[in-house]
């Protein structure tokens, strides 16, 4: 290396001095190597759809996020010791409180810009939850989870859990009398733990609820430990995504093993750069315009107060759901109390999430397909997958309903228990429903596709024929269009494998070998996707009479 | 006789029979009317309860009964005090629509204050019960907005929400928003706890306490409150704040980033 240096150098003095950007990254090269790196990673390709950004939405209100929570920290007292507020909102002064209120208050109305930080901050914690749900939902239903990139929905399966735990904590921390209801809610979850639940809560509260140890507790989990673990899970993500390349829609030109798109320098960085400065004026607009959780309106903490209208943040919505219209069933045995009415919605919470974390597996072995798969499915074209996805997020969004339902009673005059008994149906219901719309209209857009590629575009032009006759002018389509209706790949049903071996030997068919098979074939049976027009079928309407 | 005859077209006789007719009227009214001042204040008021009672007649008999006492469709009215029926037609809850939802509900006032003073002076010639507070009781002067806060969270805001925009109870039912609610109005609801709400006689919540709530009401929830966050979204809480995030949030987001894709570098563009 060192000689190579002094050969360098001798040439550059000959032509004189190199310029300084070229000499700091000459100088970076020799410590960092980043002349590889730029050269494999600055031509990377990327393809463009508005969907694709959608990750880029969480990953910088994300960024968004951890800037303006270090300014709260600068302000913040995570101490429940009781103080009484001398500030300057009216209201409460003269009231006990925590510190950990006070300071609030403090950061609300005493700290320059305190209350436009803490409104970005829990605006871009609300919207970074929503867009990882929303591109969660895009990678699911386009079937982006599939082989090499099972690991990353992990991994952002992974980033949207912790997202949920780090807003509960942080909503937490203020110590107002929501976000004080809000924990002694997931205390009483912990408390229906069977066995478990009591020495959890006490170990987590340091005693009985509330203790004076929640707060810090909670500080230390909100700003360091889950942070810190999505960080990392973050930047693996997009290692992962570097590393897979990006997935794309079929259409000329794109292959299973090219990207078309752009390169990451210039165009990306440009586009990616200017698109952060976007988000977060967004954000910061809208954190402007809008009040988020009014600490102040709440009132301090007393476990002897309640308000109505007490609910999470949307992302633990579903939670509340699922706690407010479960009946309030319990077991008594043998001096023991099993709260199924709260033990029940918990583990509900677990599966419901589980479900999504597990799809991409289950998928696999119905599929038993062990390629990989860089070429994205449009959802029509999957439409089993399509209405299990539908029929999820029904029942997560009438989970929704049901954790809201006082709001949708009192907006829309309405029976708070019609709402709940309507919740509770539709909770098994609804998503039946969903599932099987959903696949309806996933087989009817097939069939639309089909016509076009076998009949062409109708035009809407009326033509009438010299014996009277009135035909619609169908104009072939493109090339081009004929490829992307038709690249989609459609599975045969699993068949269970010959029962009889080459000697003759009947083996034992397995259960699961059966339950495969009939997975199969509600996936892929017949009736379950329209098949693809065939090269003959083309052929046979095109080549023949012309009116079609 | 022939001497009165006789000066009857006196000029003067008029005058004397009008006198004689004035001194008679008066001693008659005076002989028989009732004498002290007390009693005649009391007439006073027997006048505005019969008023009272007219108008009772006419727009609340038909389901409270005709002497207050209460029939199926109506409670007994007996004890309910002035206080009661100063709020329940002063918000024009009553007279109540005759096809009732779960609850009756705050509409259009059409009585005249005076006329409500009337129908509550008649109420309350029933059965003594709470009366009309006084400014000085429900007025802001010596109120402390901040302990008025703690017993609102303490006592009001199960039903009432953190500030007052009211909330859900069973069946259709529900607490109404507080929001600009007439401060007499506030205290006589405490007093005599109209329909669902539980009352608050000045042994559970002192006049002072009231005087407190009321002023802290005036303080967080009322056209005088100013929000410093912005938007207020309705001060219902995480559900409104979560829909506001997906819609303007996350829909401008997106938005923003199908307009950022549209307009690419395009390397071919025929």
């Amino acid at each position: 290396m060192s000689t190579t240096e002094n050969h360098d150098s001798a040439v550059t003095r000959e032509r004189g001095k190199a310029p300084a950007g070229e000499r700091i990254a000459d100088w970076a090269d020799g410590r960092l190597g980043i002349y590889s790196l730029a050269k494999s990673n600055m031509r990377k390709i990327f393809p463009d759809h508005w969907s694709f950004m959608l990750g880029e939405v969480c990953m910088y209100s994300f960024i968004i996020i951890i800037l303006t929570g270090v300014y709260l920290t600068l302000f913040f007292h995570p101490s429940m010791t009781e103080v009484e507020y001398h500030g300057s909102y009216v209201p409460l002064q003269g009231q006990l409180m925590s510190e950990a209120f006070s300071s609030t208050l403090h950061i609300s109305f005493d700290v320059r810009g305190g209350l436009l930080i803490r409104q970005i901050h829990h605006w871009a914690a609300l919207i970074f939850l929503a867009g990882m749900f929303v591109h969660m939902m895009r990678v699911f239903f386009t079937g982006a989870f599939r082989k090499p990139r099972e690991v990353n929905w992990l991994f952002g399966f992974l980033l949207f859990v912790l997202g949920m735990f780090t807003g509960f904590t942080g909503y937490s921390l203020p110590d107002d009398l929501l976000s004080g209801t809000g924990v002694r809610f997931t205390q009483g979850a912990i408390l229906s733990m069977p066995i478990v639940g009591t020495y959890i809560s006490m170990f987590l509260f340091g005693g009985e609820f509330p203790g004076h140890d929640f707060v810090a507790r909670f500080y230390s989990i909100h700003i360091l430990l889950l942070p810190g673990i999505m960080l990392g899970l973050m930047v693996g993500h997009l290692i992962l995504v570097f590393y897979h390349k990006h997935t794309q829609f079929a259409g000329p030109g794109k292959s299973n093993k090219n990207v078309v798109g752009m390169p990451l320098l210039p165009v990306y960085m440009a586009k990616a750069g200017g698109f952060f400065f976007l988000v977060f004026g967004v954000i910061a607009a809208i954190a402007a315009v809008a009040q988020i959780n009014p600490i102040w309106a709440m009132g301090p903490y007393r476990p002897d107060q309640v308000s109505t209208g007490a609910q999470p943040d949307w992302y633990m919505g579903f939670a509340e759901g699922l706690i407010r219209f479960m009946p309030g069933w319990e077991i008594n045995l043998w001096g023991h109390t099993l709260v199924l009415g709260v033990f029940i919605p918990l583990v509900l919470f677990g599966v419901v999430l589980a479900a999504l974390a597990l799809y991409p597996f289950i998928e696999a072995w119905i599929t038993g397909d062990k390629r990989e798969h860089h070429i994205l499915d449009r959802p029509r074209n999957a439409p089993t997958r399509t209405a299990l996805g539908v029929a999820w997020v029904t029942m997560y969004m009438i989970t929704l309903v049901g954790g809201g339902n006082d709001l949708w009673a009192t907006h829309f005059h309405l029976s708070i228990n019609t709402i709940t008994w309507f919740v509770r149906i539709f909770f098994f219901v609804g998503p039946v429903i969903a599932y099987i719309a959903t696949k309806r209209i996933c087989l009817g857009l097939q069939r639309r596709d089909k016509d076009k590629v076998l009949h062409g575009r109708e035009t809407g032009t009326i033509k009438r024929l010299p014996h009277g006759e009135f035909i619609e002018i169908h104009e072939p389509l493109s090339q081009e269009q004929l490829h992307t209706l038709t690249a989609h790949e459609q599975y045969e049903p699993a068949a269970i494998g010959a029962t009889v071996d080459e000697n003759g030997v009947e083996r034992k068919v397995t259960g699961k070998e059966k339950l495969r098979a009939k997975i199969s074939g509600a996936y892929f049976g017949e009736d379950q996707q329209i098949p693809k027009p065939t090269v003959e079928e083309y052929k046979e309407i095109t080549s023949g009479h012309g009116h079609h | 006789m022939k001497k009165l005859s006789a000066r009857r077209r006196h000029p003067l006789a008029a005058l004397v029979v009008l006198l004689l007719a004035l001194a008679c009227t008066g001693g008659l009214y005076a002989a028989f009317a009732p004498a002290s001042k007390a009693q005649a204040d009391d007439s006073a008021q027997s006048l505005t309860i019969d008023e009272g009672k007219k108008l009772y007649a006419v727009g609340c008999a038909s389901c409270h009964g005709t002497g207050g006492q209460g029939t199926s469709d109506g409670p007994s009215l007996v004890g309910v005090g002035a206080a009661a029926v100063d709020f329940q037609v002063g918000t024009g809850r009553m007279p109540a629509a005759t096809s009732q939802g779960p609850q009756v509900v705050k509409k259009k006032n059409i009585y005249t204050q005076a006329e409500i003073d009337q129908l509550a002076a008649y109420i309350s010639s029933l059965g003594s019960g709470p009366a009309v507070p006084t400014k000085a009781e429900y007025g802001p002067e010596g109120a402390d907005i901040a302990k008025g806060g703690e017993l609102f969270r303490t006592n009001c805001a199960q039903c009432h929400n953190f500030t007052g925009k009211g909330g859900a109870l069973t069946k259709g039912k529900f607490a109404p928003t507080l929001e600009d609610v007439d401060p007499k109005h506030l205290y006589e609801a405490m007093q005599t706890g109209p329909q669902n709400m539980p009352s608050f006689p000045d042994t559970t919540l002192s006049e002072q306490n009231k005087k407190d709530i009321i002023a802290y009401l005036h303080a967080v929830n009322s056209s005088d409150t100013d929000n410093p966050g912005g938007l207020e979204l309705g001060g219902v809480g995480p559900v409104s704040e979560g829909l506001f995030a997906w819609i303007f949030g996350l829909g401008a987001l997106i938005a923003v980033a199908v307009w950022v894709a549209a307009r690419t570098a395009k390397a071919k563009k025929s």
